[in-house]
């Protein structure tokens, strides 16, 4: 392994690898490079942290408990192991990460595009060029918010915000919103919005139905415990579906609360199935609406049932892995969700009820600055388990990456791990991406 | 239970779908979209009165010109109570035959799939419609029908949950169920 120095006040510079982000991922594999003592750079077009302090909703806290807020080396010190971190909490923890590894961050540098070279990478950024052998990418899974076509059919009358520019109800007119997905992320807005008083629809496809907390015990603990948050990428009958499938239903709050359609239905949300098309100013939602309840319904009812069958299989490992809680009985279960008979199929978006249509329908990563031929026939990166298809190039914090907690704040602590060995592998082996592949 | 045992299992399972196919099917057009693109066709004349017959026998796929091993003739026409001749099934007849057969032959190749023998399958379908809709009497009513129910009674060897999850995934892989929820562009024209 080479190991070029650089000088800290330089701004550019030959280095053996570059980490594009100083989120989580970036700071985490940051770590594990210093570790191994491999010679690094973190670029950051903002500031550490910048994705959880500039592109969340207000109110949002982490879907995650704070015993799971660990990095490598480092975790959540306080003493509401059961609690969920606001936004701000976030921030100050992942910036006292990036202090505490004394990680070789620079802020403000944003990189326009990253090529391959004979002997590795270039990197451009707008403060000068980096040379490098091998380039992590950890810049986020939600880079781009994902927008149906027929959004170009919203009656100009109506506001469109994606859940990245929305902050909080004051945003929106008085009138109704329309709220496209029932993710985590559309759950919770509906929920808000509802609760400010305007009058919401939420339009509901394939999901997954969540409980926070199940035989007194918080849903996480119970998928840790099982290992379920552990299952790999290479184990999985049909990744590309399970990338694909949207966060669950699940919302952190002081009190624990399960939030799913059912208790938006109390709250007044009105469910109609997935947003089909717009057409002459009208909305279509899907008639298949009961389908998609249906399913999410039997697959928690699998959950649970999974749950159930460890407990009673291994009592005393159950002892120790939840540290003397006893689960309750297995008596609680949950509703069926319940829809009209006959959901509406169309919204008139013309006639002046609907001020908002909010798109809660994912993300994608931004990654047009990334010049090397690694995409699919969909711009997918093509990966297997974060090492892309191309020598020395790796990727970080996408859903179900490398295993299922792969998009959650602790689970970039294997990742990296992995990923570090990886391409300390590739350096000591001096493989280099041909630059003819640089064309695309 | 080890694998060989499980495979062993699994062989005995036969609702007649040759899943290996699909599967292969599926990976090779993962692999060559283009042959994925696929269209179906029907011509219909008219008889008399309110009595058509259509015909299916080409289609497009993998690429090329298909054929089914026989061309396949529909009769359409109405009920005698609608002044009509009955020679053939209405219209919508068809469409519920459609939506039926499509989602049954998807709740055997998915039974197949999870290993699980299916005894007997048997949907009934119900769709309702205000003829004041197709009439022009009332214009709030809409021509189609106002919803659509179908029941499945199915007996095989699975628990009534997983019985469940069959129908409903045969719902999320099925075209008709698709054609039938979703608005769908349509392009009439005359020569």
């Amino acid at each position: 392994m080479t190991i070029r120095p650089f000088g800290r006040g330089r701004l550019t510079g030959a280095v053996d690898v570059v980490v594009v982000g100083a989120g989580h991922s970036g700071l985490a594999m940051s770590r594990q490079l210093s570790r191994l003592a491999i010679d690094h750079v973190v670029l950051e077009h903002g500031e550490v942290a910048n994705s959880w302090r500039h592109e969340r909703w207000d109110s949002l806290r982490l879907l995650t408990p704070n015993w799971q807020s660990r990095l490598p080396d480092y975790a959540y010190d306080g003493a509401d192991l059961d609690g969920f971190m606001t936004m701000p909490e976030v921030v100050d923890f992942v910036t006292g990460y990036a202090r505490f590894i004394a990680a070789p961050v620079r802020t403000g540098v944003r990189v326009s595009s990253v090529t391959a070279s004979d002997d590795g990478y270039v990197v451009e950024t707008d403060r000068g060029t980096w040379r490098c052998r091998s380039v992590v990418i950890a810049s986020g899974a939600h880079g781009v918010a994902n927008v149906p076509a027929f959004a170009e059919a919203v009656p100009c009358a109506v506001q469109t915000l994606t859940a990245k520019q929305y902050r909080n109800p004051d945003q929106l007119d008085d009138r109704g919103v329309l709220v496209v997905g029932a993710s985590a992320t559309g759950l919770q807005l509906a929920d808000e919005i509802a609760r400010s008083g305007r009058e919401v629809t939420l339009c509901v496809g394939e999901h997954i139905r969540m409980l926070r907390t199940y035989r007194g015990l918080d849903i996480q603990r119970w998928l840790h415990t099982l290992g379920i948050l552990d299952e790999r990428w290479d184990t999985i009958d049909d990744i590309v579906r399970a990338r694909r499938v949207p966060s669950p239903q699940l919302v952190g709050t002081p009190e624990h609360t399960t939030l799913d359609l059912n208790a938006l239905t109390e709250r007044g949300v009105r469910l109609v199935g997935r947003l089909a098309g717009i057409q002459d100013g009208r909305a279509q939602f899907s008639g298949s609406l009961a389908n998609h309840c249906a399913m999410a319904d039997l697959k928690l009812g699998r959950l649970l049932d999974t749950i159930d069958r460890w407990v009673a299989e291994n009592p005393a490992r159950l002892m120790s892995a939840v540290a003397g809680l006893r689960p309750a009985d297995p008596t609680e279960r949950f509703a069926a969700t319940r829809l009209e008979a006959s959901p509406p199929l169309t919204l008139d978006l013309a006639k002046g009820r609907i001020g908002t249509i909010l798109w809660a329908t994912g993300f994608r990563p931004d990654l047009r600055w990334l010049q090397v031929p690694v995409f699919d026939r969909k711009g997918r990166l093509r990966h297997d388990g974060g090492v892309v298809d191309a020598p020395g190039l790796y990727v970080l914090g996408l859903n179900f990456m490398r295993r299922r907690k792969s998009s959650f704040i602790h689970g970039a602590e294997d990742d990296v791990r992995d990923l570090g060995t990886h391409l300390a592998t590739h350096l000591r082996q001096g493989v280099v991406p041909p630059a003819r592949r640089a064309a695309g | 239970m080890n694998a060989t045992v499980n495979k062993v299992m699994e062989a005995k399972v036969d609702n007649g779908v040759n899943v290996e196919a699909l599967l292969g099917a599926r990976q090779a057009l993962t692999d060559a979209p283009e042959a994925a693109r696929f269209k179906w066709r029907a011509t219909c004349s008219w008889v008399n009165g309110t009595h058509s017959r259509s015909t299916v026998q080409g289609f497009f796929g993998l690429g090329a010109e298909q054929s089914h091993k026989t061309a396949f003739t529909y009769d359409a026409d109405h009920p005698e109570v609608f002044a009509s001749e009955d020679n053939g099934s209405t219209p919508v007849e068809y469409v519920l035959v459609a939506l039926a057969s499509c989602l049954t032959a998807g709740v055997a190749a998915v039974a197949q799939n999870r290993s699980i023998q299916l005894r007997s399958v048997k949907a009934t379908v119900e769709a309702g419609m205000d003829l004041q809709g197709i009439l022009g009497i009332d214009s709030d009513v809409r021509n189609g029908f106002d919803g659509i129910k179908v029941v499945y009674d199915i007996d095989a060897d699975a628990s009534r949950e997983d019985i469940a999850a069959l129908v409903a995934q045969s719902q999320k892989r099925s075209a008709v169920f698709d054609i039938v929820t979703n608005p769908t562009n349509v392009a009439v024209e005359v020569r």
